[in-house]
């Protein structure tokens, strides 16, 4: 018993300082992951009312289109309401639909390319031509069509962008599937008698973790940018939650009056936040490819 | 040559399944999308449930899916795409008629990333590690980050609104709206036909704004790669061949490494323009800007299916036979790859 503990926390440890050791040099890295953890903190701070400095959504008492002053740091939009306060509180919906999409896909494109790549002949040919052709088509597109039939919505946004990135995970674990299918430690691992099933999760799947992390990443800052597009052209929540892409659709109709404020916040958080996604996307390659580091790609 | 025939057709023929899984997918999205075209046209309306039912039945919507599905893959090999509910009008010929203004676009689009990401991405490479070099990658990373319709709102309010430069938005200016004839559609080869000065500038003025909006990210994109792709390539032994020879640094750079630097970033031409015409569905709609992207848009909204269907597909076989052309160039790029 105290064997086990000992021995636990001695790996516990040694995850850590290797994690840690990992990291020293990380400078994109670490920027991208405190800027994304920023964002998550803020956000799920700003969803209660003692947060932000006026209610994001009932606050009905300021003057009505004022550009940035002390009392508003972001103006005030056509409502009477509090810019900043909706701005802080808007990221809800983008990171709950990013994280949920890309953990859908991740999930759904990692197992059928595992599969497909494992088992081979017409389905797996049938499932490329599949993925291929989602692949090639515009996913904003895509995630447009598939928006309008699942209805507005955080769950169903989840669905429909989530969809788009499929072909993404499939194509990546497939080809390494069909690269760690023909090494001699899976043959040797199958003449001992082991299954497909176990093949696949114990030798297979996990050497395809690094570039499912570095991917992932990156899809995390697309999705930012697909979700704000939905919502920017009618597709995401409701108003009158708050919500970036919508203010700034509703911004634009005050744009020629010169309401530059309305649209200028919400869009430089939906780039932070994208920016801080792309980030930890690149430290993480960086990580997984220090080759790539040395040539500062 | 005959090689080249071969792999052409191999490939039309290759793209055949692939349309027809995509054209599968999107007509039974749209079957078991909640809404059919008659409720979305007359739903909220005072209206009988037996005058919707009529509706249904005259448009053909209410038989059974199989049934509707045979008869508009039978339509679409006589090269028939059904009518628009929504306009009333076959859907070939709506889609002709917004298609120009969306390749207008795209190509300017095109050329505004070409020269900005390719420029910026060969300054970086030819100066690494230098202050330029850091700004151009700040600038490549940030691009990617960039949301293409807020880019295009806060143009629109700097050189718009308040330097009042540029216009805001649409392809033509009030009054030459009313006089201009178009013959291809591509207003500013038709204003050059023309040969009106002040149409030409007002054509293109419109053009401005749009295309680097629709050409950020690709410039973006492009601009990183041309500088991973010659960085990889200035270290090479052959450059330094050409160095060691006494051959001038614009001479090494320009025929020796750019040469050969190209081929990586040829082979994500055709992908980019899959991107490109998702950010044009966002570019048209901030610009007003007649398109077939926004049309798409707009029969989304309305379920108005065979424009949906017409307006997927359309855009499919065109993003295909920009892949296969892509391909193709790719041979004459780099004399290694034959078909």
């Amino acid at each position: 018993m105290t064997r086990t503990l000992v021995k636990g926390l001695d790996w516990i440890v040694r995850k850590f300082s290797h994690g840690r050791h990992a990291l020293r040099k990380q400078t994109i890295l670490k920027v991208g992951l405190v800027t994304v953890f920023l964002f998550l903190l803020v956000t799920a701070l700003a969803q209660y009312s003692w947060f932000t400095p006026y209610d994001p959504i009932y606050y009905r008492d300021a003057p009505r289109l004022e550009g940035p002053s002390a009392q508003h740091l972001m103006g005030t939009d056509q409502l009477h309401r509090d810019v900043f306060s909706r701005v802080i509180a808007g990221g809800k919906a983008s990171l709950l639909v990013a994280f949920g999409a890309v953990a859908l896909s991740m999930s759904i494109g990692s197992v059928l390319g595992w599969v497909s790549g494992f088992t081979g002949g017409f389905f797996d040919r049938f499932l490329s031509l599949t993925m291929d052709a989602i692949y090639s088509f515009p996913s904003m597109i895509l995630a447009m069509t598939l928006v309008a039939m699942f209805g507005a919505g955080i769950g169903p946004m989840i669905w429909a962008v989530g969809v788009v990135y499929i072909p993404t995970y499939f194509r990546v674990t497939r080809a390494e599937v069909l690269q760690v299918r023909q090494t001699t430690y899976v043959e040797a691992v199958r003449a001992v008698g082991a299954g497909n099933v176990r093949i696949i999760l114990r030798h297979v799947a996990p050497n395809t973790v690094n570039a499912i992390m570095a991917v992932s990443s990156f899809n995390l800052a697309d999705a930012i940018l697909t979700v704000a597009a939905l919502s920017f052209l009618g597709f995401g929540l409701p108003p009158p939650a708050p919500d970036w892409g919508f203010d700034i659709q509703n911004g634009q109709k005050f744009l020629q009056s010169g309401s530059w404020w309305l649209i200028t916040f919400p869009g430089l958080m939906i780039i932070a936040l994208s920016l801080g996604f792309g980030l930890v996307g690149e430290g993480i390659s960086d990580l997984v490819n220090p080759k790539r580091k040395r040539k500062r790609i | 040559m005959g090689g080249i025939a071969r792999y052409i057709t191999q490939r039309l023929l290759l793209t055949i399944p692939m349309l027809l899984i995509l054209l599968t997918l999107v007509f039974l999205i749209l079957r078991v999308m909640p809404g059919d075209p008659v409720s979305a046209m007359l739903g909220g309306r005072n209206v009988s449930q037996e005058l919707m039912d009529e509706y249904r039945h005259k448009m053909g919507v209410d038989r059974p899916i199989p049934v509707q599905y045979a008869e508009y893959l039978g339509g679409i090999i006589r090269g028939d795409f059904g009518k628009s509910f929504r306009t009333n009008k076959p859907v070939i010929t709506e889609i002709f008629s917004r298609f120009p203004a969306t390749l207008e676009l795209a190509f300017f689009g095109l050329i505004f990333a070409v020269i900005f990401g390719f420029g910026s991405g060969l300054i970086a490479a030819i100066r690494a590690d230098r202050p330029i070099d850091h700004v151009v990658r700040v600038f490549h990373i940030g691009s990617f980050a960039m949301p293409l319709f807020w880019l295009g709102l806060m143009l629109q309010v700097i050189f718009a609104v308040k330097l009042g430069w540029l216009p805001v938005a649409s392809r033509l200016g009030g009054r030459i709206a009313f006089t201009f004839q178009s013959i291809t559609g591509f207003y500013l080869l038709d204003a050059i036909l023309g040969g009106d000065k002040a149409v030409i500038i007002d054509v293109a003025k419109h053009l401005v704004l749009p295309s680097i909006t629709l050409g950020f990210a690709q410039a973006g994109l492009l601009g990183r790669m041309t500088r991973a792709s010659m960085l990889e390539v200035l270290d090479q032994d052959y450059v330094t061949t050409a160095r060691a020879k006494g051959l001038q640094e614009r001479v090494v750079i320009l025929y020796h490494a750019l040469r050969n630097a190209l081929i990586p970033i040829v082979t994500v031409f055709g992908l980019q323009f899959a991107i490109l015409m998702g950010g044009a569905v966002l570019t048209e709609t901030v610009f007003s800007w007649p398109g077939i992207a926004s049309f798409l848009v707009r029969s989304i909204d309305a379920r108005d299916w065979f424009a949906i269907q017409g307006s997927v597909v359309f855009i499919a076989i065109f993003i295909s036979i920009i892949n296969l052309i892509v391909d193709i160039t790719y041979s004459f790029i780099d004399p290694r790859v034959r078909y």
